[in-house]
């Protein structure tokens, strides 16, 4: 009996993924809506969880083959080679994909504004999230870059820490600052919305691209004006495709090039 | 056909990613530089050019917005796959720099704001 699953499992990986990731999907979402009333994001919860089931594990987090709480070679396991599929080229391409839903007769509506506040938010987030990494003993370029691309949103650090080739263990923490920041923005946006003037589509738009964070743009919008929403999210989208195009290129050479 | 939509995005994938590695390579870094970036950039431009013609059926497209809802799943299953164990002992790096960097945002919105007033009158 248990012999089958396994083989089941080893011989179908990428399906079993689709089946374990739905199911955290699934869960995440039911305590977002039942035990915070919307207020944390389900996709939040969800990356949270993935991040403490990976606490479990080793070097490659809970793909990892472990014996003993020690791990046995490299390889992941074969039954969560799906899972490592599922987590790093299908991550890019389904990333990619993302960009559709922007289109620069949209981004042109956002006027100059949008565009700038977009370029100061991504630099400004990178350029915080690099010194304060510098600051806490982080002196190797790959290191840098990706936590600053992780300050920008938890899609830009995992892709910018891939591109570059950082460890395994700083994309986690870059996943965990866009999972932290997501979080913070959706239950501190109904608190500030006001002093900080968000109160139109326009100061929506602003928001939306200074602080990037889809997820928790989206849902601290809701819960101050709903309506607002698809401005805040508009630019929101292109924070993440600014972060992913400047932070593994331009601005990793400029790291590169102070840090060799 | 929905799977045309799928070979569209692969394609661009592919080109955004052919673009990373060579610069590069280019600049001797051997290091993919903003791959995904460009790849996103050259799928923004085809679709703007393709949807003016209006050569993108419904379907074709669907077949590109189905992958852009997996993404988060996707996430999750890199977060699970990732060395968190390593990095606990970090992970205060990642409390300071997400609600810093997010505070000096929000500092900036107001100032943002009053700029563009300016700017339309």
């Amino acid at each position: 009996m248990k012999e089958i699953i396994i083989k089941l499992l080893e011989e179908n990986s990428l399906v079993f993924a689709l089946l374990l990731v739905g199911l955290i999907m699934y869960i995440s979402f039911l305590i977002s809506k039942y035990l915070t009333n919307n207020k944390i994001p389900g996709a939040a919860i969800a990356i949270s969880i993935g991040l403490v089931i990976a606490y479990f594990g080793g070097e490659k987090g809970i793909a990892s083959n472990m014996h003993n709480g020690l791990q046995i070679g490299a390889k992941p396991l074969k039954q969560f080679e799906g899972l490592v599929l599922l987590g790093s080229s299908l991550l890019h391409f389904s990333i990619v994909s993302t960009a559709m839903g922007a289109s620069f007769t949209e981004i042109k509506k956002t006027g100059l504004i949008g565009i700038l506040s977009l370029l100061v938010g991504t630099l400004l987030a990178f350029t915080i999230g690099s010194v304060i990494a510098y600051i806490m003993g982080y002196h190797d370029a790959k290191s840098i870059t990706t936590i600053g691309a992780g300050a920008c949103t938890f899609i830009v650090g995992p892709i910018t820490g891939a591109a570059v080739g950082a460890s395994s263990s700083v994309i986690a923490i870059s996943i965990a600052i866009g999972v932290i920041k997501s979080i913070f923005v959706t239950i501190s946006t109904p608190f500030l919305a006001k002093r900080l003037g968000i109160d139109n589509p326009h100061s929506a738009m602003i928001f939306g691209g200074l602080v990037g964070s889809t997820s928790g743009v989206s849902a601290g919008l809701a819960a101050t004006d709903p309506k607002l929403v698809p401005y805040g999210a508009l630019t929101a989208t292109f924070h993440t495709a600014m972060g992913c195009l400047l932070c593994p290129s331009i601005l990793y050479f400029i790291v590169h090039s102070f840090l060799p | 056909m929905k799977i045309f939509g799928v070979a569209i995005l692969a394609a661009s994938y592919f080109i955004g990613q052919f673009l990373g590695e060579g610069l590069g390579q280019l600049v001797h870094l051997n290091k993919n530089l903003g791959g995904v970036g460009f790849a996103m950039l050259i799928l923004v431009i085809s679709n703007d050019y393709f949807q003016k013609k209006n050569l993108i059926p419904k379907e074709t497209e669907q077949g590109i917005t189905f992958w852009s809802s997996l993404y988060i799943p996707a996430v999750v299953a890199m977060s699970a796959t990732s060395n968190v164990k390593n990095a606990v002992s970090n992970f205060w790096v990642a409390i300071l720099v997400g609600i810093i960097a997010t505070v000096c945002c929000y500092l900036l919105i107001p100032v943002f704001a009053k700029f563009s007033k300016k700017y339309t009158n």
